[in-house]
Formats: structure tokens, sequence, C-alpha cells
């Protein structure tokens, strides 16, 4: 079976599991939502302030999310053994790499749509049509570039006891250049503050070969990282 | 892999057939890494002169800039031990503790660089952080290579521990460059003027440049002697390791029998 063959039925799979569990919408989705509101505690519901650390606070709740979606996805191999079965079986870890990677990108992505409209609600964020481009374009990229550390790193930490407390130290320090640029790209799509729009495609730029970096030192590197 | 292969343990080093990590070699570097530590003391505090606009804060100097330079070699070391254990055919525990015990010896640096450069950016810049470009990757570094070492941890067979961190190892390399280019284009939108222009370029005093350069031989010869003792330390907490698994095993295969 071709990489990209594994790939597909894996994130199928996966996004199928998290369709039928309702983890997500039960689970992930309010803890996202709960933090936005509590940033709004933390910074005493002033509306000026939020408005304008309002992407920073939507990329600081999607990473704190991402934690968890990898915690899920890879309890869902490690419960019953499936991911040792899957390398005994001789399926190419590339393969299972990418499938993780997309499922977990798709359903960032999804959570991300809902903590935007969550910063518009709240924190009264408006979404200007002309940015809507960098918007998207940005979201894409770092939402790659997340989804492919969380399962490198969730790979390692996933399996024995122990490990998970492993996986905030390994991941928030090697996200941190996505939520420098994804937040500034967000802020001159959005023109919080006194961010251009032109200033956010640089980091795009960075973002994507952030994504491609780790995409293709992940693929490289899973194998070795969850064999045990 | 198991670890009850005597041909993959790998633990036949050149220090465990003494109880002692010292040798000849060793005792000397200590001993040269004491003298120039004492030089260091003398020619820090005593010998080199206050700087014009830092005053006497210069001094802390001679221990900041040292240890940053060790730590980004000892990081280095640590990128290319790791390449070494999984390119190489024989797959070396060798490389895998020489990684390690760089690592460790890099972390304990940086960690030093940080604290002395906020003494000292409390005395001459009023505060002891800034956000600056530098400041924030060496902080990144900082925790990525605790999550290094944190790796090293994860238990298991020698050889998995030594595949899993060098994968780590390699990936944190990858890291730095992307860290340090996003800090850069962010602090150079933001900030205006950047207050690392106190720290101007003065003329170096040439007794200054000479107490800089004795912080670096001195802190060099430490880096080497810990980490030749540590590495050595490694390789019989390995065996000892091993041994305490033959131990368990003849005795549950003892039990076995007598029953």
């Amino acid at each position: 079976m071709s990489v990209v063959r594994i790939a597909w039925l894996i994130a199928r799979k996966d996004l199928r599991i998290e369709w039928k569990s309702r983890v997500i919408t039960n689970q992930v989705v309010p803890f996202a939502g709960v933090t936005m509101v509590i940033f709004g505690f933390a910074l005493d519901a002033n509306t000026d302030v939020l408005e304008l650390v309002a992407p920073g606070l939507v990329w600081l709740a999607t990473m704190f999310s991402l934690l968890l979606l990898v915690q899920r996805t890879f309890s869902v191999e490690a419960d019953d053994g499936a991911l040792d079965a899957m390398r005994v079986a001789g399926v190419d870890a590339r393969g299972i790499f990418l499938g993780k990677a997309i499922g977990l990108a798709l359903q960032l992505l999804v959570l991300e749509v809902l903590l935007l409209f969550a910063a518009v609600i709240l924190y009264g964020e408006t979404i200007r049509l002309d940015g809507a481009v960098l918007l998207v374009t940005t979201m894409i990229s770092a939402t790659c570039g997340l989804a492919a550390v969380g399962t490198l790193y969730g790979g390692l930490a996933a399996g024995s006891k122990g490990r998970e407390t492993l996986l905030p130290l390994l991941t928030l320090p090697a996200v941190a250049p996505v939520l420098i640029g994804a937040t500034r790209a967000v802020e001159s799509a959005l023109g919080t503050g006194v961010a251009e729009l032109s200033d956010g495609w640089q980091w795009v730029s960075l973002l994507t070969v952030f994504a491609v970096a780790f995409g293709v030192g992940g693929s490289l590197a899973f194998g070795p990282l969850i064999d045990e | 892999m198991t670890t009850l292969d005597p041909n993959t343990t790998d633990t036949a080093d050149t220090a465990t057939s003494s109880r002692s990590t010292g040798t000849k070699a060793t005792r000397a570097i200590g001993i040269a890494a004491a003298v120039a530590m004492g030089w260091l003391v003398l020619f820090g505090l005593v010998l080199s002169p206050a700087d014009v606009n830092q005053g006497e804060s210069v001094r802390l100097l001679y221990i900041h800039v040292p240890t940053i330079w060790i730590a980004y070699l000892s990081f280095i070391v640590t990128a290319v031990a790791s390449g070494m254990y999984l390119f190489t055919k024989k797959h070396s525990l060798g490389w895998d503790r020489l990684a390690g015990a760089s690592a460790e010896f890099g972390v304990a640096f940086v960690g030093l660089t940080l604290m002395v450069g906020a003494m000292w950016g409390r005395l001459t810049w009023g505060v002891f952080w800034q956000w600056d470009a530098r400041l924030t990757t060496t902080a990144l570094l900082f925790v990525t290579y605790i999550g290094y070492l944190a790796v090293r941890r994860l238990g298991g067979s020698h050889q998995q521990r030594a595949k899993r961190s060098a994968v780590v190892g390699l990936l944190s390399v990858l890291l730095i460059p992307l860290v340090h280019w996003s800090v850069v284009i962010w602090r150079s939108l933001h900030q205006t003027a950047s207050v690392l222009d106190t720290d101007g370029d003065i003329d170096m005093d040439g007794t200054m440049l000479f107490t800089l350069f004795v912080g670096v031989v001195a802190f060099s010869l430490l880096y080497l002697w810990l980490v030749l003792h540590r590495t050595r330390a490694m390789a019989m907490e390995d065996m000892l390791e091993d041994r305490g698994l033959d131990i368990a095993l003849a005795e549950r295969r003892a039990e076995g029998g007598t029953r």
C-alpha cells in the first residue's frame, strides 16, 4: 500500500472515530470556549485590550486544545496497542504520521473557526473581507505546522504511563514560532492595532516553511520515535 | 532489541574496568580547569578595569559570554553525536552518552548565562528581561533542551533511549533556526530602538579582551572535564542497570529451579 493510501485510510478512520465518539464536541470545544471566557476574566473584560490581543488568545486556546486533541488521537491508538500492531504489520510509519497529522489538522481547523467566532462574539473582533485570503492562508499553514509537531511528539509521548506530562514540555516550545507567526498574521488580517495587511504575508512564508520542515522531518523521524 | 544480548548492550568502555570515572588525563584537565578558573577570578575581579559605561557590572560578562559560547558548542556536540549515533552502522551507545552528557552541561550553562544576563540587565538596562530576539531565542533554546533531557529519561532499553533521544536531538536542531527567524522578524517589526545599544561597541580594552579569553579557556576546560566524567558515569549507570537485570533474571531462574 502506498504512503498516501495509508495516510488517507488512517485519517478517515480517525475522523470517523471522532465523529462517532463526540469527544471533540462534548469536551474539547467546550474546553476551548471556557479558555476564551477565562481569558476575558484575566484581562478584566476590558474590551479594548481584548480586541487588541484576541488573535493571540485564539491561537493560545488552539494550542491548549491541540494538546488535548493529540492525547486523544494517540490514546485511541495506544489503548489497544494499535500503533504497535500497525508497525508489526509492516505499515509504513510515514503513512501513519501523515494520516494522524491530516486527521488532527482537520479537527484543528474546525476548532479554529469556532474560536474565531468566539473572538467575534466575546471580544468584539471584526473580520474584514479584504483580509479574508490572508486569514484563511494563515490558518491552513499554521494548522499544518501544529498538526505535524503535535503528531510527532504525541507519538513519542504515547504508550507507557507518565509520558503524557512530557507532551506540553516538548510541544509548546516547538510551536512557539507558529504562535508568534500566526498571531501576527491574524492581527494583520483582522487589522487589530497598527498591523498592516501587507505585513501578514511574510509570516505566512515562515509558517509554510515551518509546516514543510516539520512535515518532512516528522514523517522521517516518526518511525524511529514510535518503535518500541 | 533486548538488553540481554551482550553484543548490543555495549557497556565495554574504558572507564568500566575501574570504579572511578577519573583517569590521568581527566585529572590533568581538572587541575587545568581549576587553575584557569582561579586566573579568571583574578583577572575578572581584580586586574581588569571597570567599564566606562557599564561600571563594575561589566565583570559579569566574563561569565555571561563564555558560558553561552560553551553552551552553543555543547548543543553542536549533542547534534553531531546524535547524528553519529543514528547514521553510523555500529549505533554505538558511546555517541548517545556523549550527546546526553553534552546536553546536560549545555542546559546548565545556558541557565547560568540567563541568570547572569538577567543580573547584568538589571544593572545596565534597569530590567531583568528584554523581549529582544537573542534573549527570546536563548530562552526557548533552554526549554527545548530541557525537553530533550526529559526524553532521555523516558525509560526502555539503552538502544531505545539512544534512538529516541538522537531523533529528538536532531529535531531540536531543526527548530533553532525557525525559532530564531520568527523571533527576529517579530522584534524587528515591533521594537523601534533596541536597548541593546547600551552595550555599544566600545573599543574593548586589552585587559578586558584578555580576561574574556581567559574565561573562554576556563569554561572550555570545565566543560571538557565535566563531559568526560559524565559520559563515563553514564556508561557505569547503564552497566549497573544491565547487571541489575541480569541478577534479577538469575534469581528468578534459581527460584524456578528450586521449585
